[in-house]
């Protein structure tokens, strides 16, 4: 297994994903000799991980059971540990997208924070692409550089603690495309420009605040950066459901009239006209929104070097 | 596409490229000699080749591109503006220049900078208008008379913006955002083995190959005649992109799945020409452009040869040679499109893709449980569907089936801002709706006890909807 590579069985040293059920997991690292406890009882890696598929059910001792996928950014994503606040998939894809990355491309990003986009950023460049994070919190960047050795990535990202408004990247001229997640981009603006290459690029910059975006959009202004677009995206998420609803009584006759006066033509529906005769209800699928979901989560601020 | 070497890619004759002017874009063939026409302006690319792409270019008269030199912005001397609009009265006499006026200026070929200029200086209300209102005053005249193009390297960016603009009919309404989503979500990355059915013009194709960058290999699946890549070739990859592009007809799935499929009875004749016929009907404007040459240089082949005939008119056997030429040529590509099918069906056997994307303008549910059976285990798959209702459909018809875990049905919603000092806000309009997605992880397929072991996996994975099982299995 490796971020940037599928592998078909489970080995010793894999990030593996346990997978309980709805919305459930959590990330384990195989090892022989390594018990995993989890609620429907003990895993052992030696005998139930380690040779077996990815994609496999194994059963627990409890005789429970649950599915064990192989790692992806995005799983990643959902079970990392949280050093900082991280962004989700949402937002990677359209700066993924937007920063026009893909094989070879070289990207400069900061800060590296739980390393949530960066795990993203280097499957996407990955094989002969580079990532060059900056990240000023020692000890943040100490288990980046950890993390990227574990998930066999080392050799595609570099990690570099320093503090990216002060100093930069520690790179010129080679970058295809900058990404910055910091309180203060507008004092990076200038260290971005000389990160990219000398023929141009595209620039990012993740802001939560509005008057954040505003002052970088300045500074992009300022630094010649062309296309300054900022906008947001926001996922919805639906749940599916079967729902009946009551056919109110309006007195008239009772047979037949409750699937007669009102035509339940909805093909789903047509599954279950008993329960239509007894009860009087229509039955249908629908997408329910739910109750509640991510309002905000920050503005992209996208720009073209040129 | 190896751009990174050098002093950054040039404008060559034969590219791809994309026009860009504001916010419109379109893709075009990099042609000498051959009249672009494009927000109501004709020029010729000619004197384009050479520059770096990102250049922009203002059109003079004759259709002539020019690089645009960076102006210095003219120094508003003193800045003069009013506070507020009380005393400006809408008598639609402000401008001094009439329409003639301005046509004249247009006529003599004066630069658009300068009529903005002149409609400035002629506007009795301008300096009266507040500091804000002047700006939009001036960005809208900009807009109008200042014809400035800007060349760009296609990519699955600006093609997905373009093709959401202009042609959202064609790529199902996928809206970018969303064709985004779909790459994420398909951990779409360079030595994958994809499966790709899609009926959006070769737009998803060309941002999968986009992301594969030439390593791994993709399998399209096509209904009809033939797949449709008229999208995929405004990208312009690099030949190499193509080696590892098979493609696969829909219509053999069953054969392939059942084990009986055979190469042998494959309609090839009439196939080839009905794959003439899709290609023709759904191809692009741009495209039909970009072929146009090709068909020009068909019909100087096809003069040549008439002269030739001409000449040799008695030499029957020479006529003769030639059909017999014509038939070998057929047959072999006959037997090379044999092979290559052959080839793509032991591609699917082995039933190890990693990633499965549907974005059709079919119904997505017959599309997909079959074509998952080529996906190995944890592997993503992702379906688009401009509506939602076929998605749900599809969530209850894998749930039956089992074989696949953590299933979301989501859609994303794009908003886009106007950032300027003191006038930040969202945009006036955004896009009603870019289509719904159905993901989610394929897993080993419990066989043979199989329908307990699906009831358990509603139990564990969503009580609600074993509720729903269970009544449809009772009718």
């Amino acid at each position: 297994m490796s971020f940037v590579e599928y592998g078909d069985t489970i080995k010793d040293g894999d990030t593996a994903i346990v997978f309980l059920g709805h919305e459930s997991m959590f990330p384990v690292k195989v090892q022989h000799g390594t018990i995993t406890q989890t609620k429907y009882g003990v895993i052992r890696h030696s005998t139930d991980l380690i040779g077996k598929k990815y994609g496999s059910k194994v059963t627990c001792s409890k005789g429970g059971w649950v599915f064990i996928l192989h790692p992806t950014p995005e799983l990643w994503t959902m079970n990392l540990p949280h050093r900082t606040q991280i962004l989700y998939s949402t937002d990677i894809s359209m700066i993924t997208m937007m920063l026009e990355l893909k094989p070879g491309s070289i990207v400069c990003e900061s800060g590296t924070g739980s390393g949530s986009l960066s795990h993203a950023l280097i499957r996407t460049v990955a094989p002969t692409g580079h990532l060059y994070t900056v990240e000023f919190h020692q000890q943040r960047a100490e288990k980046a550089r950890e993390e990227f050795r574990e998930h066999g990535v080392e050799h595609l990202v570099t990690v570099t603690n320093q503090d990216v408004c002060k100093n930069g990247f520690g790179v010129s001229n080679i970058a295809d495309a900058v990404f910055l997640d910091i309180p203060s981009p507008w004092e990076a603006i200038g260290h971005a420009k000389s990160a990219l290459k000398a023929e141009g690029g595209r620039i990012c910059s993740f802001s939560p605040c509005i008057e954040q975006v505003q002052r970088t959009c300045l500074a992009m202004e300022e630094y010649g950066f062309t296309e300054i677009n900022t906008l947001e995206i926001l996922l919805r998420v639906y749940n599916i459901r079967t729902i009946s609803l009551q056919i109110p009584d309006l007195g008239k006759a009772a047979e037949g009239n409750s699937s007669m006066g009102f035509d339940s033509s909805n093909p789903s529906s047509q599954g279950s006209p008993c329960a239509n005769l007894q009860q009087g209800t229509v039955q249908f699928k629908s997408g329910v929104p739910l109750r509640e979901m991510v309002g905000h989560t920050g503005y992209l601020t996208f720009a073209t070097k040129s | 596409m190896e751009g990174g070497r050098g002093p950054g890619p040039r404008i060559r004759e034969g590219d791809c490229a994309v026009l860009k002017r504001g916010d419109v874009f379109k893709a075009v063939p990099v042609l000498r000699r051959r009249k672009i026409i494009f927000e109501k302006q004709w020029f010729y690319l000619d004197n384009a080749i050479g520059h770096i792409y990102g250049t922009t270019f203002e059109v003079t008269s004759g259709g002539n591109l020019q690089p645009k030199q960076e102006v210095e912005e003219t120094t508003k001397e003193t800045k003069e503006a009013g506070t507020d609009n009380r005393n400006i009265v809408d008598d639609g006499k402000s401008q001094k220049l009439t329409h003639d006026d301005i046509k004249a200026l247009k006529d003599k070929g004066i630069k658009g900078q300068e009529i903005v200029q002149q409609l400035i200086e002629n506007s009795t209300t301008f300096r009266d208008k507040t500091e804000f209102a002047q700006d939009k005053y001036i960005k809208k005249k900009k807009k109008k008379y200042e014809a400035v193009i800007t060349i760009v390297k296609p990519s699955t960016r600006i093609l997905s913006t373009m093709y959401y603009a202009r042609e959202p009919g064609k790529i199902n309404h996928l809206r970018y955002d969303t064709l985004a989503q779909m790459l994420t979500l398909g951990n779409i990355r360079a030595g994958n083995k994809m499966i790709v059915m899609e009926t959006c013009a070769g737009l998803v194709l060309g941002a999968v190959m986009e992301r594969m960058g030439g390593y791994g290999s993709i399998i399209q699946m096509y209904p009809g005649g033939g797949p449709v890549r008229a999208a995929t070739s405004c990208f312009g990859f690099p030949k190499l992109f193509f080696d590892n592009l098979h493609e696969f007809p829909l219509s053999k799935v069953d054969s392939l799945l059942s084990g009986t499929f055979s190469t042998e009875s494959l309609p090839s004749e009439p196939e080839e020409e009905s794959n003439g016929l899709t290609e023709e009907k759904q191809t692009s404007p741009q495209e039909a452009e970009e072929e146009s040459p090709t068909e020009a240089a068909m019909e100087i082949n096809q003069t040549e040869e008439q002269e030739t005939m001409d000449i040799n008119a008695e030499d029957v056997e020479f006529k003769e040679n030639k059909e017999k030429e014509n038939v070998r040529e057929k047959q072999r590509k006959q037997w090379e499109r044999r092979k290559k099918l052959i080839e793509t069906a032991a591609l699917l056997r082995e039933k190890n893709a990693d990633g499965l994307i549907v974005a059709s303008k079919f119904h997505p549910a017959p599309l997909l449980l079959p074509l998952l059976e080529f996906v190995a285990p944890s592997r993503p798959f992702v379906v688009y569907c401009q509506y939602k209702e076929p998605l749900l459909e599809c969530y209850t018809k894998l749930r039956e089936r089992g074989g696949v875990i953590n299933l979301k049905l989501s859609e994303t919603w794009l908003r886009n801002y106007q950032v300027l000092p003191d006038r930040s806000h969202p945009k006036l309009t955004m896009s009603g709706g870019g289509g719904y997605l159905l993901s989610g992880i394929t897993v080993v397929l419990d066989k043979g006890k199989s329908d307990p072991s699906n009831l358990e996996a509603l139990q564990m994975e969503e009580p609600s909807s074993k509720r729903c099982k269970v009544q449809d299995v009772h009718c």
